[in-house]
C-alpha cells in the first residue's frame, strides 16, 4: 500500500434475499481478500447445504446462531485493501431490528450502499433505508439494482428503477447518490466491468468505492477538540507539562491559535500540539493529540476547546432526532445519562414532538410513546450545559446517545437538530 | 487534494489512542492483556503514545499457561522494564496445583481453554474492571461482532446476541458490581495493518517472528517446535528447519511456517503474499467451526 493510501468505511442495506452477502462475498473474493482456508471451509459448508459452486454469501456469516438458522442478526465488520485503499465494511441485516442495526452500522460510514432487486425496483425497505442514510447524514450513496441478470439487463429497467429512486430521495436530504446495475451473484459491474451492459457508462462498484472523494467527509472548518483526559506526567523532564490529550472534532488547530475553553468561556492561545513523535505545527480532524496552552486554566474531561472566533452553541436544551434502541419503550421525563463527545451528563427527555412513520415518512403527532427502532424529534434537558453543534454539520459534536442508569444499556442515539 | 486527511495507518493510530484514553477515563482499574505475541505488544505501544509523555497509568496483565516460548517471557519481562510499568501474572499452573482446573489428557492436550478460569480468576482478584486486548476483527468470524467496548457479565461470559449498541465515537462503559469489559483499541486493523505498522514505527517484537532456525516436528500440516512438552509419538521424527512464527500461542501448539523473512520489510512483502488466514496454524481454532466463538463467550480473550 503506498503512504497516503485513505481509510473508507461503507455501510450495506437491502431487504432480505436482495444479495446484500452475496455482493459482499463477491466483493472480497473478486479483490482476492478471501483466504484458502476460509474458502476451503466455505466450500465445505457450500456442499453440505446443497448448494452448487461457492455460496459467497458464507463468507459472511458470523455466529453460531447465524450459521444454524441461516440469518444474520447484528452488525458484524468485514475488511480487506486494495492498492487503492483500505476498507471497512459494516454488515447490518436487513430484517428485524434492522433501524437499530443500520444505524449503529452507518454512524461513522462514509458511503451507504443500498441494494435493490432489479425484479421489484423500489419498495418500501428501499425508502426506509435511504432515510436513515439520509437520518445519519452519510456523505455518498451508492445504489446497487441487483440481480440484472434476472431481468436481462434490461437498460430501460435500471433506467426506471433510477427515476423511481431519484423521485423519492427528493424528499430527503441525501447527497451524491450514484446508481451501479449489477449481478452480484455472477459479478457483473462489482469488481469486473460488466460485458453484459455495454449500455452503462459508469464504472464498476469497486473502482467507484477506490476513487470517490472522501477528505471532505470530515469538517475541516469548525474547530472543535473534547478534552478526554489531562496529562501530568510529573517527571524530571516535564515538571510542569499540562496536556489536554483528545481527539480533534474538527477543523483545524494550529500553533498561536487563539481559543477559548468552554463552557468556561476563558481565553488562551495554543502554546504546543504534542504527540509522542514530536511537536507538531498543526492538527486537524480526526488527529488524536495532546494539546498545552499559553495560560493555566482549570480544564478537565467533558470541556471543548474551540477557536475563539467559531464557537458552538452551548446550551442545555437540545431538539434532537432520537432514535430508540431498546426493547423497553422510552419513559416520559424520566432520568438518562446522557453522552457527547467526552461528556457525560443527566438529562430527562422533556417532549416529544413527533414521531416519524419510516414507511410513509409522514409526522405522527398523536402517538407519542416511543418503541425500540422508532424514530422522534424530542427536546431534552440536561443538568449542564453541552457544547453542541448540529449534526448535519459534525457528526462528532452533534451526536449523543442517552444510557439508562437502571439497566446501564445503550437505549437511543440522537442527532442534534 | 488537499493535505489535510489521514492516510489509513495514521488513521487507525489515532482511533485506538482515542480509545484507550477512553478506557483510562472511563474505568477505575484497567489493564493491557500482554501475551509478548505482535498484537498486545501493538497496543502497547499505542498506550505509550497516547498517554505520552506520561508513562501508561496502568499495569500489564500476562496469563502465563507455563507453555510459553521462553522468548516470550524474556521480551515480556524487558517491555515491563522499560515501560516502568507493574506486571500481574495470573498463572495456569497455580489454577491446576490449587484444583481450579484439570489438566487436558492425549496428545493434542493443551492449556489453551484451561486460561479462561485463570484470566477470570486473576481479573477479580485485582479488582480489573476493564482488560484490554489486542483481538482484531479480521481474526476470525466471531470476533468480527465484537465492540470496542465489550461487556462481560458477573460470571465473565459474552453474550454475542445482546451486545449495547455502539455508535460515532461515544462508548458505553457502565458497569453493575462484579461486571468487567474488555476493550478492543485495534479491532479494526488487519493483519497486514499490523505488519505494515510494527515495520513504520520499528517496533520491537520477539525474534521468533523473524525466521531462525529451529528444531521443530510436523504435525497437522505445520511445524510444531521442540519443546521439553512435546510427546513425540513413534512416527513423528525431529528435524531443523528455517521457520518463523506468524501468532505466538503456547509452545505446544504454535505452529510455524518455513519462511527466510528475517527482517520487518520481508515480513511485510510475504504477509500480504499469503493464502491462509493467520490463525490456520493454530491447533486451538481448528476444533470446530465455532471454536473461538464457544471459547469467547465462556470468558476467552
Ligand atoms: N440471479 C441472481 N441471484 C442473486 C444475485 N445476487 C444474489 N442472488 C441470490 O439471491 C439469494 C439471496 O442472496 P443473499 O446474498 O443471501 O441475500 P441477503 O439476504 O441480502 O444477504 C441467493 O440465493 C443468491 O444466490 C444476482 O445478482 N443474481
Amino acid at each position: 500500500m503506498i503512504d497516503n493510501n485513505q481509510l473508507l468505511r461503507f455501510t450495506t442495506a437491502g431487504s432480505v434475499d436482495d444479495g446484500k452477502s452475496t455482493l459482499i462475498g463477491r466483493l472480497l473474493y473478486d479483490s482476492k481478500s478471501i483466504f484458502e482456508d476460509q474458502i476451503a471451509s466455505i466450500e465445505n459448508t457450500s456442499k453440505k447445504k446443497g448448494h452448487k459452486g461457492l455460496d459467497m454469501a458464507l463468507f459472511t456469516d458470523g455466529l453460531r446462531d447465524e450459521r444454524e438458522q441461516g440469518i444474520t442478526i447484528d452488525v458484524a465488520y468485514r475488511y480487506f485493501t486494495t492498492p487503492k485503499r483500505k476498507f471497512i465494511i459494516a454488515d447490518t441485516p436487513g430484517h428485524i431490528q434492522y433501524t437499530r442495526n443500520m444505524i449503529t452500522g452507518a454512524s461513522t460510514a462514509n458511503v451507504a450502499t443500498i441494494l435493490i432487486d432489479a425484479r421489484h425496483g423500489v419498495i418500501e425497505q428501499t425508502k426506509r433505508h435511504t432515510f436513515i442514510a439520509s437520518l445519519l447524514n452519510i456523505p455518498h450513496v451508492i445504489v446497487c439494482i441487483n440481480k440484472m441478470d434476472l431481468v436481462g439487463y434490461s437498460e430501460k429497467i435500471f433506467n426506471d428503477i433510477v427515476s423511481e429512486f431519484e423521485e423519492i430521495a427528493s424528499k430527503m436530504q441525501v447527497q451524491d447518490v450514484r446508481f451501479i446495475p449489477m449481478s452480484a451473484l455472477l459479478g457483473d459491474n462489482v469488481v469486473n466491468k460488466s460485458e453484459n451492459m455495454p449500455w452503462f457508462q459508469g464504472a464498476p462498484m469497486l473502482h467507484t468505492l477506490e476513487t470517490m472523494h472522501i477528505s471532505s467527509d470530515i469538517n475541516k472548518i469548525d474547530s472543535r477538540f473534547p478534552v478526554q483526559t489531562v496529562l501530568r506526567p510529573q517527571t524530571e523532564d516535564f515538571i510542569d507539562y499540562r496536556g489536554y490529550a483528545g481527539r480533534i472534532a474538527g477543523g483545524i488547530f494550529r500553533l498561536g491559535d487563539d481559543v477559548t475553553v468552554l463552557p468556561s468561556g476563558f481565553s488562551s492561545k495554543i502554546k504546543s500540539i504534542d504527540t509522542m513523535d514530536g511537536q507538531i505545527n498543526e492538527a486537524f480532524a480526526p488527529m488524536s493529540v495532546s494539546i498545552t496552552l499559553e495560560d493555566d486554566i482549570d480544564i478537565s474531561r467533558g470541556d471543548m476547546i474551540v477557536k475563539s472566533n467559531n464557537k458552538p452553541s452551548v446550551t442545555q436544551d437540545l431538539e434532537v432526532m432520537l432514535c430508540w434502541l431498546n426493547d423497553a419503550p422510552a419513559k416520559p421525563r424520566a432520568k438518562y445519562s446522557i453522552k457527547h463527545t467526552s461528556n457525560l451528563q443527566k438529562a430527562m427527555i422533556k417532549e416529544v414532538f413527533y414521531k416519524i412513520d419510516i414507511n410513509s415518512l409522514s409526522r405522527n403527532l398523536e402517538d407519542k410513546d416511543l418503541n425500540m427502532n422508532e424514530i422522534a424529534k424530542v427536546k431534552i434537558r440536561t443538568t449542564k450545559p453541552l457544547m453542541l453543534d448540529s449534526y448535519r454539520e459534525n457528526r462528532t459534536t452533534g451526536s449523543i446517545i442517552l444510557v439508562d442508569d437502571m439497566t446501564n444499556e445503550t437505549v437511543a442515539a440522537g442527532m442534534l437538530v | 487534494m488537499s493535505k489535510y486527511y489521514l492516510n489509513y495507518l495514521d488513521e487507525l493510530e489515532s482511533e485506538a489512542i482515542f480509545i484507550l484514553r477512553e478506557v483510562w477515563t472511563q474505568f477505575e482499574n484497567p489493564v493491557i492483556l500482554f501475551s509478548g505475541g505482535k498484537d498486545s505488544i501493538l497496543v502497547t505501544h499505542l498506550a505509550k503514545k497516547a498517554f505520552y509523555p506520561a508513562k501508561i497509568p496502568f499495569p500489564l496483565m500476562h496469563v502465563d499457561t507455563g507453555h510459553n516460548f521462553p522468548e516470550t517471557i524474556e521480551f515480556r519481562d524487558k517491555t515491563i522494564k522499560n515501560l516502568g510499568v507493574d506486571l500481574i501474572v495470573g498463572s495456569v499452573q497455580e489454577s491446576i496445583n490449587d484444583g481450579r482446573v484439570a489438566e487436558e489428557k492425549g496428545k493434542n492436550a493443551t492449556r489453551n481453554a484451561l486460561q479462561i478460569t485463570t484470566l477470570l480468576d486473576v481479573i477479580e482478584e485485582n479488582k480489573v474492571d476493564c482488560a484490554i486486548g489486542g483481538g482484531r476483527r479480521d481474526e476470525e468470524k466471531a470476533r468480527a461482532k465484537e465492540r470496542f467496548f465489550s461487556h462481560r457479565n458477573e460470571f465473565g461470559q459474552w453474550d454475542p446476541k445482546n451486545q449495547r449498541p455502539e455508535l460515532w465515537n461515544l462508548f458505553n462503559g457502565k458497569y453493575f458490581q462484579g461486571e468487567h469489559f474488555r476493550a478492543f483499541p485495534i479491532s479494526n486493523w488487519t493483519e497486514m495493518d499490523v505488519w505494515n505498522y510494527i515495520k513504520r514505527e520499528n517496533i520491537d517484537i520477539p525474534s521468533l517472528y523473524f525466521a531462525h532456525e529451529r528444531e521443530v516436528v510436523r504435525r497437522d500440516g505445520t511445524w510444531i517446535p521442540n519443546s521439553k512438552f512435546l510427546k513425540l509419538d513413534p512416527n513423528e521424527e525431529i528435524v531443523t528447519k528455517k521457520i518463523r512464527f506468524r501468532t505466538l500461542g503456547d509452545i505446544t501448539i504454535t505452529g510455524g511456517d518455513e519462511s527466510d523473512a528475517d527482517t520487518l520489510e520481508k515480513i511485510a512483502i510475504e504477509v500480504s503474499g499469503m493464502r491462509q488466514t493467520e490463525r490456520g496454524n493454530r491447533s486451538d481454532d481448528k476444533r470446530s467451526e465455532s471454536a473461538m466463538e464457544d471459547r469467547k463467550r465462556q470468558g476467552y480473550f
